[in-house]
């Protein structure tokens, strides 16, 4: 193992999104508040879903774990598309890192980030509203392994897209759907049976679901089963991510 | 081990292009060499399979013994490579550049001093704290050479490092590349400017097509040539009103009363011109013959076989 190749190119990946931490760190962070915001105010005096859990407090578990995801999928996919169309991604192809150490510094870098991200979120939403915490254990599990899939999931789309705007397809047609369709706003419990289904099969709803278990200690389905969907997430989207790194699927051409 | 380089019968085609059609090459340990080819030849796709950057569909190539793909940590840690691109992370100042880069082979604050000592070579004193992004051309290319020498690589292949680069910067690169070359580099340089390989290479590869047309030290490169062809100019007191027709085939330029003729030694002689000249009314007023260098050899054979 090169270690000292894994830890300059985490470290050049966690400069990269530093140095613009405007649009990286503090922008995401509005971004939730304002949801949080419009969310809460419109619907706090109507929406009740667990008993004794204020809506809004319900709100920011799943706001926190959607920006998480979110920008763990957004830090490595930008970072590996800009690297692709501006060219200086052969700096990396050259150096005789290994696709592990490739695959390893990207994702830890999408992950500090996602998670830097919800840290901002939840620093400023505990200023509103008094949160519990039922287990901090569970809160990290899902926040590590959550930014581990999207972060996985940004590297594969980063490497697939050749394009900016494949890569915003991807985010808007995929991304942003299943993140917004996992429960953040409501519990699925509200939902029609049918769309109770389908949300079964998504995979965020599982992580949102076991990341707000870790704050009030309820939930919509079990939380070991949440754990479980996103471990074996990211365990698919490791293998998928490496395979095509070892390839050098639409790296080395 | 004393092969830089080993390329062994290595193909590579996009759709229905051939870039390599079962390239061998060996290129040995301390060589000055030169890479020829038109534009579209397949001196990139070569470079880049001997980089890493792209995978040969058959064949095999090793950088000082080290397969490239089966045991590329080894070969990419002997290798520095220089892209045709200008690439750049604009992120990044010079020094967090190369300091990136040392970092990726490995290599931390130990090798600080060399890092300061290619900033001094390469004349960016000045620059090593700017952005990337404000650097010109010609220092971004001074930057792209710092960074595929930061690990001290035995073997350093340059794609095209002249291309549109000025006269000054061009004299700059040639000089520190002699100079890794005399310290004992091995130095593998592409370019089209034949007057750079005719300078600078011990030993020139051709190819065209994907195919290697021609491989010889560049004397011997040079004589194949001399020995066959070369170059008449004739000046005459006035233009002639009609070149004799047993002329016509060898001349190759008419400006006036200048005429300009290539000569086939084998079967054409300068006094056979001169005279047929006379003989139509041609009074020569000034003579001038000149050896072929690389670039009519490079005209000659890539013109071959060509459609
Ligand atoms: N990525 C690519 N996709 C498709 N064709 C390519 C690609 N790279 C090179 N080629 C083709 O392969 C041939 C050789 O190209 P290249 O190696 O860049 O030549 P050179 O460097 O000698 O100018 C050309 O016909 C070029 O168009
Ligand atoms: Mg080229």
């Amino acid at each position: 193992m090169n270690l000292r190749g894994l830890n300059t190119l985490l470290y050049k990946e966690l400069l990269r999104f530093y140095k613009v931490w405007l649009q990286t760190l503090l922008a995401p962070i509005i971004t939730a508040l304002l949801y949080f915001l419009v969310f809460a105010h419109a619907l706090e005096e109507h929406v009740q879903v667990y008993d004794g859990v204020s809506y809004t407090a319900f709100l920011i578990p799943g706001l926190i774990m959607m920006s998480i995801i979110q920008n763990a999928f957004a830090n490595s996919s930008s970072s590996l598309i800009q690297s692709k169309i501006t060219g200086n991604i052969v700096f990396v192809l050259l150096s005789p890192l290994s696709y592990l150490e490739f695959y390893l510094a990207f994702l830890l870098a999408a992950m500090v980030r996602g998670i830097a991200v919800g840290i901002g979120v939840c620093v400023v939403a505990v200023a509103f509203v008094e949160l519990p915490v039922h287990s901090v254990t569970v809160l990290l599990a899902f926040a590590l392994l959550g930014s581990a899939v999207l972060g996985s999931l940004g590297i594969i789309a980063g490497i697939w897209a050749e394009k900016f705007d494949q890569l915003a397809g991807f985010q808007n047609f995929v991304v942003l759907p299943l993140s917004f369709l996992s429960g953040v706003f409501y519990s699925i419990h509200s939902l029609p049976p049918f769309w109770q289904g389908v949300s079964h099969f998504n995979p965020f709803f599982y992580m949102i679901d076991g990341f707000r278990y870790g704050f009030f200690g309820v939930s919509d389905v079990n939380p070991w089963r949440s754990l479980g969907v996103t471990a074996v997430s990211f365990a698919v989207l490791g293998a998928i991510t490496l395979f095509l790194l070892k390839r050098g699927y639409k790296l080395r051409h | 081990m004393d092969t830089a380089i080993t390329v062994n019968e290595v193909r590579k085609h996009y759709g229905k292009v051939q870039a390599l059609q079962g390239l061998n090459l060996t290129i040995e340990r301390g060589e000055f060499f030169g890479l020829l080819g038109p534009n579209g030849a397949g001196k990139s796709t070569l470079i880049n399979i001997i980089a890493g950057l792209v995978r040969a569909d058959d064949g095999r190539v090793a950088v000082l013994g080290h397969d490239v793909v089966n045991d590329y940590r080894r070969a990419r840690a002997e290798l520095g490579v220089v892209p045709q691109e200008l690439v750049f992370d604009p992120f990044f100042t010079v020094r967090e550049v190369l300091r990136i880069q040392a970092g990726y082979f490995g290599l931390g604050k130990e090798n600080e001093a060399w890092l300061d000592e290619l900033i001094d070579a390469l004349d960016l004193t000045d620059k090593a704290d700017s952005n990337m992004r404000s650097l010109s051309g010609g220092m971004k290319r001074r930057v792209l050479i710092a960074q595929a020498l930061v690990h001290q690589p035995k073997v350093l292949v340059l794609d095209e490092p002249t291309a549109g680069v000025d006269v000054e910067l061009r004299q700059t690169l040639w000089q520190f590349v002699r100079r890794l070359h005399r310290e004992g580099m091995t130095i593998v340089l592409t370019t089209h400017y034949l007057e750079e390989a005719e300078l600078l290479c011990d030993r020139i590869a051709i190819i065209d097509h994907g195919v290697l047309i021609a491989l010889d030290s560049k004397r011997a490169l040079l004589g194949k040539v001399t020995g066959a062809r070369s170059r008449l100019s004739v000046t005459l007191a006035a233009p002639l009103t009609a070149v004799p027709a047993a002329l016509t085939e060898m001349l190759k330029q008419q400006d006036g009363a200048r005429l300009e003729f290539h000569l086939d030694k084998h079967h054409d002689s300068i006094m056979a011109v001169l005279d047929a000249l006379r003989a139509a009314g041609g009074e020569v007023v000034d003579l001038q013959t000149e050896e072929a260098d690389l670039e009519d050899i490079f005209v000659q054979l890539t013109k071959r076989g060509r459609p």
